[in-house]
């Protein structure tokens, strides 16, 4: 049976409501926080600053080391045990892959830029909100980077291209894929690309197309939540 | 020292050759798998591609299921890069290597459907069969994903239930017995990783072409070439045309594994 109508009514390019704000967290050297729907996620960057473990410097450049967690109450249904997990240190690796292409840190030796990501409340696609967030989080915080990077997840159910998969939708009796893609918005190459479930070739290919469709609308709103704070000039020097 | 490795893989790769002299798109060989390497495990296989020998092993338990599939299996997939197979690799829990590997193995048996897990519910919120599928590396002379995937697929393939015991109101499992059952398979999901040196695709890299890569995509198919999961790896981003021929590829590649299971 073909997916005509989605479980929450949207257009099949539709996302949910997206909200985004810069400058959230005053302790971080930058922080943001990305909303989409019921899923949340903070980030906040501290550095560059010196390499601890000292084993892990690198004398060549900068480190950029995320950690993403999800807070202990925000799964969908048990709780989430504490501390990382296969899941998340997963997550944490691919998500420091998809940031890396704009990060600069060559002026940075022996130096990291740590990135952390927590999610208080989630609906499906935390990995994009969490790359969503540490971008602007990395911007604010004055890191050099050549581009953002915006993030979606885009699916295919039973043959229908999607944008921004729910929980629902994640688990719809029937065939699923589940495509989490990251796009650095100037060039719309892909630094994050996973995807589990059933597809094919050719629709994979649009739904990668619907991606980066989508991504330069996300694009917009996390460059409009960066000039908000910068723009009103209130924001504070640190 | 990497930079000057990588320019003269780039070198050799104009001429569509490589360090140990293959074309850019050719397996080693011999592509091996061999059944029921462990007795002591329910499935096992030992595959090798090139110098590359992985072992895979299943063991059946009985356990509660998940809360959110009370009616299902479970299945697990953990890779452990044992010291022995590498001079790189260090004894101590299983580095963030080896969780994607074992976590894409995963990913490509559980989202193809491979398995069907409602039939392995024995009863419905209390007990149902749980399948761990463990991977070790033996030798890692590179391309330990794909390696890996099809272990893991295999020793599913010669796993064979052991005898159930009901005692009053409780299972146990007679481990020395095994009944003549197999898993309830219906797919067979392969996995082939494509690799982006400079502008130039690769297969079945060497631990060598592994430090020099600049992405990866891992693509797990079933035989009727559909895809059922995927992952990117590596520092540089791709275009949605390198991604869509890198999968090309990958469908065509997987193939030649398949030949030998």
């Amino acid at each position: 049976m073909a997916y005509t109508k989605r479980i929450d009514k949207r257009k099949f390019d539709e996302t949910r409501p997206i909200e985004a704000k810069v400058g959230v967290i005053k302790r971080a050297d930058g922080s943001a926080m990305f909303k989409i729907g019921n899923t949340v996620a903070y980030a906040a960057v501290y550095g560059p600053r010196s390499m601890f473990p000292r084993f892990l410097q690198n004398p060549q450049k900068g480190t950029l080391r995320v950690n993403y967690n999800m807070m202990p109450f925000s799964g969908h249904g048990d709780r989430v045990r504490p501390g990382p997990s296969r899941r998340s240190k997963e997550i944490s690796m691919v998500t420091e892959k998809a940031l890396l292409p704009v990060v600069d840190l060559k002026e940075f030796p022996n130096a990291v830029v740590d990135v952390f990501i927590e999610l208080p409340q989630t609906d499906a696609g935390t990995r994009c909100a969490g790359i969503c967030a540490a971008s602007m989080a990395l911007a604010d915080a004055g890191i050099a980077m050549k581009d953002l990077v915006s993030s979606i997840a885009v699916g295919v159910i039973d043959g229908t291209v999607v944008a921004d998969l729910n929980y629902d939708e994640e688990a719809f009796e029937g065939e699923v894929a589940d495509i989490p893609v990251a796009v650095l918005p100037n060039s719309g190459k892909i630094s994050l690309l996973q995807m589990d479930g059933h597809n094919t070739r050719g629709d994979l290919k649009k739904a990668l197309e619907l991606a980066k469709k989508v991504c330069m609308k996300i694009y917009e709103v996390q460059k409009k939540a960066l000039k908000e704070k910068y723009a009103s000039g209130k924001s504070e020097s640190k | 020292m990497n930079q000057e490795l990588k320019n003269h893989v780039l070198e050799l790769l104009q001429k569509d050759l490589r360090l140990d002299k293959r074309k850019s798109l050719e397996y080693r060989k011999p592509i091996k798998v061999e059944y029921g390497v462990s007795k002591s495990a329910e499935g096992s296989a030992r595959v090798q591609i090139g110098e590359t020998i992985v072992v895979a092993g299943v063991k059946l338990s009985i356990d509660k299921p998940y809360p959110d599939t009370p009616e299902q299996g479970c299945l697990s997939v953990g890779a452990e890069l044992l010291p022995m197979s590498n001079p790189e690799f260090e004894p101590g829990p299983p580095g963030i290597q080896a969780i994607e590997i074992g976590r894409v193995v995963d990913r490509g048996i559980r989202e193809s459907k491979s398995i069907d897990l409602k039939k392995l519910c024995i009863k419905a919120g209390e007990k149902v069969w749980f399948i761990s599928i463990d991977i070790c590396p033996i030798n890692d002379d590179g391309n330990l994903f794909d390696a890996a995937a099809l272990s893991a697929l295999a020793a599913l393939k010669d796993t064979k239930l052991p005898k159930l015991e009901k005692i009053e109101d409780t299972y146990i499992i007679n481990y020395k017995e095994k009944t003549k059952e197999s898993l309830p398979f219906s797919k067979e999901p392969v996995s082939v990783t494509v690799l982006k040196i400079g502008d130039k695709f690769i297969v079945d890299p060497t631990t060598e072409e592994e430090k020099i890569y600049d992405a990866r995509l891992t693509v797990a198919t079933t035989e009727k070439g559909e895809l059922c999961a995927m992952q990117k790896g590596g520092e540089e981003p791709l275009t949605v045309e390198e991604i869509d021929q890198m999968i090309g590829i990958a469908v065509d590649k997987t193939k030649e594994l398949r030949k030998a299971l």
